[in-house]
């Protein structure tokens, strides 16, 4: 049904109908309002049977997952920043158990300086935990995600974190199609676990494995996302055929034939980078955009096929490997080896910095002209970091950067 | 309990095996050549080990209690190390393992799956040591005796890391000497602190039932396993297991050092509903702190070079203030 909604309501409603058996839950903004309207949802009787458990931390919430989905429940939770990376150790403990669980991060910088708005720190930091990482561009494909998600989760044996940008989707006010009860229980068929507690029939799981075994396990963790690579596109077609609607996939591309300069992005973004890929190409510039949703399996080989005959690939990254640059990058090289073009890494948007059309429009005219380096920060402040640095080199003493630099923006006005 | 092994069955009859001649209603669940074996014999446990008896006596009498349909979720710790080397499993019964300090969270999450598709039947038993209860697990433990989820968490308290190596943890006694607190100068072993009594920290949840117990009591630890079950809601069982590792004692030991630890006052043994103490066991027998400390190589600096009879009066103070607090000796000295 198409409606005017908020987009942690969208989500919230189709993972409703997607009916989970338990929902554990903590509030951590900016995904509060995913987790409030499913309380509301079970404590209404909309959604049941179903156990909505609030529990006193991310920890637990993730533990409590573990449990459930063990013992045989389809089951759900969201976090966000701070509450993923304190689940942390429960997350790599779900994917090295096999557990389907499904779980929407609505994505948020990381601490310090505590920063509540967006970007994607928080589960770039998980990329290696085993699960599998779906990044929504819009507030429709953050609700499609979910059913696929669930799908692809218990098809494989593997949890899914769908990622969607915090306040800039989740609050944000859109016609989205929320789909139907009916439609979703055609295309996602009840739980079936593979292995469960049963008492009739006993099993042990999360022994102890030693150095004969270890490997070969994480192979197959391995191997099994390396499945998700042929699972994700099939589910994304069987939904399109079901929904009419594009969403999910591995990759996005855009106007991409003949490009000589591709921009890489994961996650809303792409919509502003879109825009001007629109604006550029009308006034003659071969530029195109490659939108990535699925960064874990990271599709190597359909990225590779997209930007392999271009002359340049600027990847925007919403978060910074401190000491390196880049994360998405990273990857962006890897599929990329072996093929000479020019790549520039752009950190963009930290902790809630807006990517302006403008900025965009700079950026990518710098980098056709050459004018771009190999790790740029868009839109940053030299002057203050300048002065910063040369604080530090000052005093021995500088203090924490960031209320330095408030000070001097303080100063300034 | 059809896929349940039994128990290869050993005893004699006589009265202090099993007590196989009481009344059938009065035997032990142990006293059953028919009963089923949770933990099966073939671990790889310490000789002597406090927990893998208590541990069986304890599951046996879950199962026994619910027909069979027991889930038991353990915490990271010895129990899970020595019962689970991969491929092998020592449990008969459904078993989950996830982390050191999550143990309280995933019972509750199997709780909670179970209660969704409706399967009243069957039961969860959530435990781990003093590691994983009194300090990792802390957190999530009081979040499943808060929300009152259907788990009976069991804590095998053998009062250090042991796993690791014997390092201290918050359930380690004063002057206890491991490897994080070493008998070294005036003051030795671990310091003397308000301690953290789990059990106290349990009733202050008022939730349905707390019990204390020890391997000395297996009769006792069986009947509170069976109160336990007979109730729904978060429930919470703490019983002492001597470690002969980590406590210096002799393997054969153990059951005798828990009975004297508990006839000492150092470990009282109770039991609590909804946040009251509504039983205790009484002190047949009252022995000194010295008597319980003196056989444990743990404490052997209170008596070696020198007797710190100081020290030893600190504790024994701690122990009379348990049989005050508990009223341990109520019962003696009203007939004495």
């Amino acid at each position: 049904m198409l409606k005017q909604t908020e987009g942690s309501r969208a989500v919230a409603e189709t993972v409703a109908y997607c009916r989970p058996e338990v929902i554990a839950a903590y509030p951590i903004s900016p995904q509060t309002h995913i987790v409030e309207e499913l309380s509301r949802l079970v404590k209404s009787g909309v959604l049941g049977p179903c156990e909505y458990v609030n529990v006193e931390s991310e920890f637990a919430a993730m533990s409590m997952c573990i449990g459930a989905s063990a013992a045989g429940a389809r089951t759900y939770t969201a976090t966000a920043s701070q509450g993923l990376l304190y689940m942390v150790e429960a997350l790599y403990n779900a994917s090295g158990l096999g557990l389907p669980i499904v779980m929407t991060v609505a994505n948020r910088a990381i601490g310090a300086p505590i920063n509540i708005w967006n970007d994607h720190s928080d589960t770039m930091s998980q990329r290696d935990s085993g699960w599998i990482q779906l990044y929504a561009r819009d507030n429709q494909e953050a609700a499609d995600l979910h059913p696929q998600a669930f799908r692809l989760a218990e098809e494989l044996s593997l949890p899914v974190m769908v990622c969607m940008d915090g306040f800039v989707l989740t609050h944000a006010w859109e016609r989205i199609e929320v789909p139907e009860q009916a439609q979703v229980d055609a295309f996602l068929p009840p739980y079936e676990p593979r292995q469960v507690l049963d008492p009739d029939e006993p099993v042990s799981i999360g022994a102890m494995v030693g150095p004969e075994a270890f490997t070969e396990v994480r192979y197959l963790a391995h191997a099994k996302q390396m499945r998700a690579l042929e699972a994700i596109p099939d589910i994304a077609r069987e939904f399109r055929q079901a929904f009419g609607r594009d969403s999910g996939g591995l990759i996005h591309p855009y106007r991409c034939e003949f490009a000589d300069t591709i921009v890489v992005a994961l996650g809303s973004v792409l919509g502003t980078v879109c825009d001007v890929v629109d604006e550029m190409r009308e006034a003659g510039v071969r530029i195109g955009a490659l939108g990535i949703t699925s960064f874990r399996p990271f599709p190597l080989e359909a990225v590779r096929t997209v930007l392999g005959n271009a002359q340049r690939v600027v990847v925007l990254e919403r978060a910074l490997a401190v000491g390196i640059g880049g994360i998405v990058s990273a990857n962006v090289r890897t599929a990329l080896s072996g093929i000479r073009l020019d790549g520039h890494t752009v950190v963009a948007g930290l902790g809630g910095r807006p990517i302006t059309k403008d900025s965009l429009h700079r950026l990518f005219t710098d980098a056709i002209a050459g004018r771009l380096g190999q790790l740029e920060f868009l839109d940053l402040d030299t002057e203050l970091v300048e002065r910063e640095l040369a604080r530090m080199a000052r005093t021995r003493r500088s203090g924490p950067s960031a209320e330095n630099i408030l000070r001097d923006l303080g100063s300034n006005r | 309990m059809s896929a349940v092994q039994q128990v290869k069955f050993y005893q004699v009859g006589s009265h202090a095996a099993g007590n196989r001649l009481l009344a059938p209603e009065l035997r032990s669940d142990q006293a059953d050549p028919g009963r089923c074996n949770a933990l099966t014999s073939g671990h790889r446990a310490c000789q002597g080990c406090g927990e893998a008896l208590g541990a069986r006596y304890v599951l046996d009498a879950a199962q026994r209690a619910s027909g069979g349909k027991v889930i038991a979720v353990n915490a990271t710790g010895c129990l899970e190390v020595f019962s689970t080397p991969y491929p092998e499993t020592s449990w008969q019964l459904p078993w989950l393992h996830s982390l050191f300090g999550n143990a309280p969270a995933v019972a509750a999450g199997v709780a909670a799956a179970l209660r969704a598709k409706g399967r009243t039947d069957i039961r969860v038993v959530g435990q781990g040591g003093d590691g994983g209860t009194v300090d990792i697990g802390l957190g999530c433990l009081s979040g499943m005796f808060e929300r009152g989820d259907d788990v009976f968490y069991v804590c095998y308290d053998n009062e250090a890391y042991m796993n690791t190596g014997v390092q201290r943890s918050g359930a380690t006694p004063p002057t206890a000497r491991t490897a994080t607190t070493q008998a070294v100068g005036e003051d030795p072993g671990a310091p003397f602190g308000q301690g953290k009594s789990l059990p106290l920290i349990a009733m202050a949840h008022e939730i349905p039932y707390v019990a204390t117990a020890t391997v000395a009591g297996l009769r006792d630890l069986e009947a509170k396993v069976h109160r336990a079950m007979g109730l729904r809601g978060a429930r919470y069982l703490h019983v002492l297991v001597p470690c002969p590792l980590g406590w210096g004692t002799a393997s054969c030991d153990t059951v005798r050092i828990a009975r004297l630890a508990e006839q000492s006052g150092l470990f009282p043994v109770f039991e609590a509903r909804d946040g009251e103490v509504t039983d205790v066991t009484p002190l047949r027998r009252r022995v000194p702190v010295e008597d319980y400390l003196r056989p444990q190589k743990r404490y052997a600096h209170l008596f070696e070079p020198e007797v710190r009879t100081d020290v030893i009066a600190r504790l024994q103070r701690a122990a009379d203030r348990n049989i005050a607090r508990f009223g341990l000796l109520a019962h003696k000295e009203a007939s004495s």
